[in-house]
């Protein structure tokens, strides 16, 4: 069974230790606290050197210099604290960088409220427990054979073919019945191509449908969206060693991934406000006239501030845009005003959860709004933002590089 | 029998002290002890539900980290039961803690908004100032058994 170390300030306050223990039992984990004596905190907590002020802190620290002084030794280090504190969220991300400075030990960090639920905490201890288990595989850094990605997300379904590290085919269509949508986007991947199903080496599903994708399919790796897109997006920017975040903004709910040496390490998701989301573009160029596909250059060329947007509301907001029309603003400026928007909210609802490191790797469908790309870096203060090519197809790019050497399905 | 609140809240020292002096302190081990012998609910260690931190916006709002309210929602009730109170600032986390220094702050502001006979004491680091708590402590306690033999709980407890 898989050891998960719990290094936390107090989560049995919040009446959510069932709950984490819960979602690690569900991928075959189970939480360990760290045992340590009184003695050792104070000598641990100065030889860190963050004075905190909160005990249970202190606790944190020296658990964490048990485990990397060898004296604890987990599969696997989930790190939480409350969210909002703000002395909590510094001595979470010092605490991550000095285990993961120190160790080969994987890490997932949280920030939790009295709301925090299982279901929440399942993607994070899967990817705790692939991290441990499948390390060979997230350590793939080229692709190689022939393989195929299928990742089924919840508005579309993406297939792509990889072959000896290059993409040589790509499909895409909307959701409907998984297994004929996949069969869809995978027809399209293979159709500039001399290939077909029954050459491939190995297949890797992700997404929502990853299950019922890889049972109809047998695929080799049938695996979540948190460690295939991280990996996926750092072999696309060619970001593999070192810290990279990346961004999804989707077209129903949006991702923030923190990865390390391409691994992911925390990661945040909201689906609540369509304000946030690509479908608030979506809105924006029918209400303009103007193809999804030509809103991106058209922003870029407008400023943001001449269009007057009081409400970040999909009902609201387009109104306000359609004011501005009204009042003679040009398309440009409210295109842009729209991109700003989706970006300023998406900064205010999830960014400032998570500890944002550079470079901003941008991926999904709207990635290619260019115009929502440069709002991204404006809101973040001129921060790099790389898109890399494929980047609307990242979790099926991620899945046929993983499963890459998994699948040997010619030979059998 | 004059109901003490300590902080810190699990202090069995101070508790202890209290006790011999013929007063009921308030300490967190009490109301623990009653959470988890409670049979209605599973939620190990503490059985601390999200229902307490939610309990605890009495205390702090809702902007204030789930953490500090769940905290609260044990540590507010006795506070509010409180006829004294005896504070020990800057004490190691051996000698008692809550782990939350947001929390001790609140929790200490709250006693001394409460218009009751209080004593706040630095954490002792030599023998002779433990000497000197030790004496302040009794003399306070003393003090909390005439203030009662002359009836000045008295509509307090009524109150209760």
């Amino acid at each position: 069974m898989v050891k998960i170390a719990l290094v936390s300030c107090g989560t049995e306050y919040s009446g959510i230790q069932k709950e984490i223990e819960k979602a690690a039992l569900k991928f075959g984990a189970e939480i360990i606290l760290p045992e340590i004596d009184l003695d050792f905190i104070n000598e641990a907590y100065e030889k860190f050197g963050f004075s905190a002020q909160s005990s249970s802190l202190k606790l944190m620290i020296a658990r964490a210099m048990s485990i990397v002084e060898g004296k604890c030794k987990p599969d696997a280090v989930f790190i939480a604290t409350c969210f909002r504190c703000a002395e909590g969220a510094l001595v979470r991300n010092e605490v991550r960088r000095f285990i993961q400075n120190n160790t080969r030990i994987p890490v997932v960090t949280y920030s939790f409220t009295e709301r925090t639920k299982a279901d929440e905490l399942f993607i994070r201890m899967e990817a705790l427990a692939t991290t441990v288990t499948r390390r060979s595989i997230l350590a793939r850094e080229k692709q190689e054979g022939l393989t195929l990605g299928l990742d089924s997300g919840s508005t579309t379904t993406k297939a792509v073919l990889m072959e000896n590290n290059k993409v040589i085919g790509t499909g895409w269509t909307s959701t409907k019945d998984i297994i004929e949508s996949a069969k869809i986007a995978a027809d399209e991947a293979f159709s500039n191509t001399n290939y077909s199903w029954g050459d491939l080496d190995g297949i890797g599903t992700t997404g929502y449908g990853r299950f019922t994708m890889g049972q109809e399919f047998k695929a080799e790796l049938v695996q979540e969206e948190l460690s295939v897109n991280a990996k996926g997006a750092v072999y696309l920017a060619d970001c593999q060693k070192g810290e990279a975040t990346v961004l999804d903004i989707g077209g129903m709910d949006n991702k923030v991934i923190t990865v390390n040496n391409g691994i992911p390490d925390n990661f945040t998701m909201g689906g609540i406000c369509a304000g946030a989301s690509g479908r608030f573009l979506d809105m924006t160029s029918r209400r303009l006239d103007v193809d999804i596909t030509e809103l991106g250059p058209l922003a870029v060329q407008g400023d943001w501030r001449k269009a007057s947007l009081n409400s970040y509301c999909i009902v609201f907001g387009i109104q306000d845009l359609v004011t501005t029309l009204a009042a003679g603003g040009s398309k440009a400026d409210v295109a842009m005003a729209a991109c700003h928007s989706v970006s300023e909210q998406v900064y205010e609802q999830q960014l400032q959860e998570i500890d944002i490191r550079e470079p901003l790797i941008q991926v999904g469908g709207t990635s290619l709004i260019s115009g929502l790309v440069q709002a991204v870096s404006e809101t973040l203060g001129g921060i790099e933002v790389i898109v890399p090519e494929y980047s609307q197809h990242i979790g099926a790019v991620g899945s046929a590089l993983l499963v890459s050497g998994m699948g040997h399905r010619n030979e059998q | 029998m004059v109901k003490v609140a300590i902080y810190p809240p699990n202090s069995l020292v101070i508790a202890d002290l209290v006790e011999r002096k013929g007063h009921q302190p308030l300490a967190l081990q009490k109301q623990i002890r009653q959470k988890i012998k409670d049979p209605e609910i599973d939620s190990p260690p503490m059985n601390i539900t999200e229902d307490d931190p939610i309990k605890g916006l009495k205390y702090a709002a809702i902007e204030v980290p789930s953490g500090v309210r769940g905290r609260m929602s044990i540590i507010g009730p006795i506070i509010d039961e409180a006829q004294a109170a005896i504070i020990v600032d800057n004490a190691p986390f051996g000698f008692g803690c809550v782990g939350c220094a947001r929390t001790n702050e609140l929790s200490i502001f709250c006693l001394r908004k409460r218009d009751i006979p209080q004593v706040e004491l630095t954490y002792p680091t030599n023998q002779d100032e433990t000497m000197e708590m030790i004496n302040d402590l009794h003399a306070f306690l003393d003090k909390l058994t005439e203030m009662e033999e002359a009836g000045e709980f008295a509509e307090e407890e009524g109150d209760d």
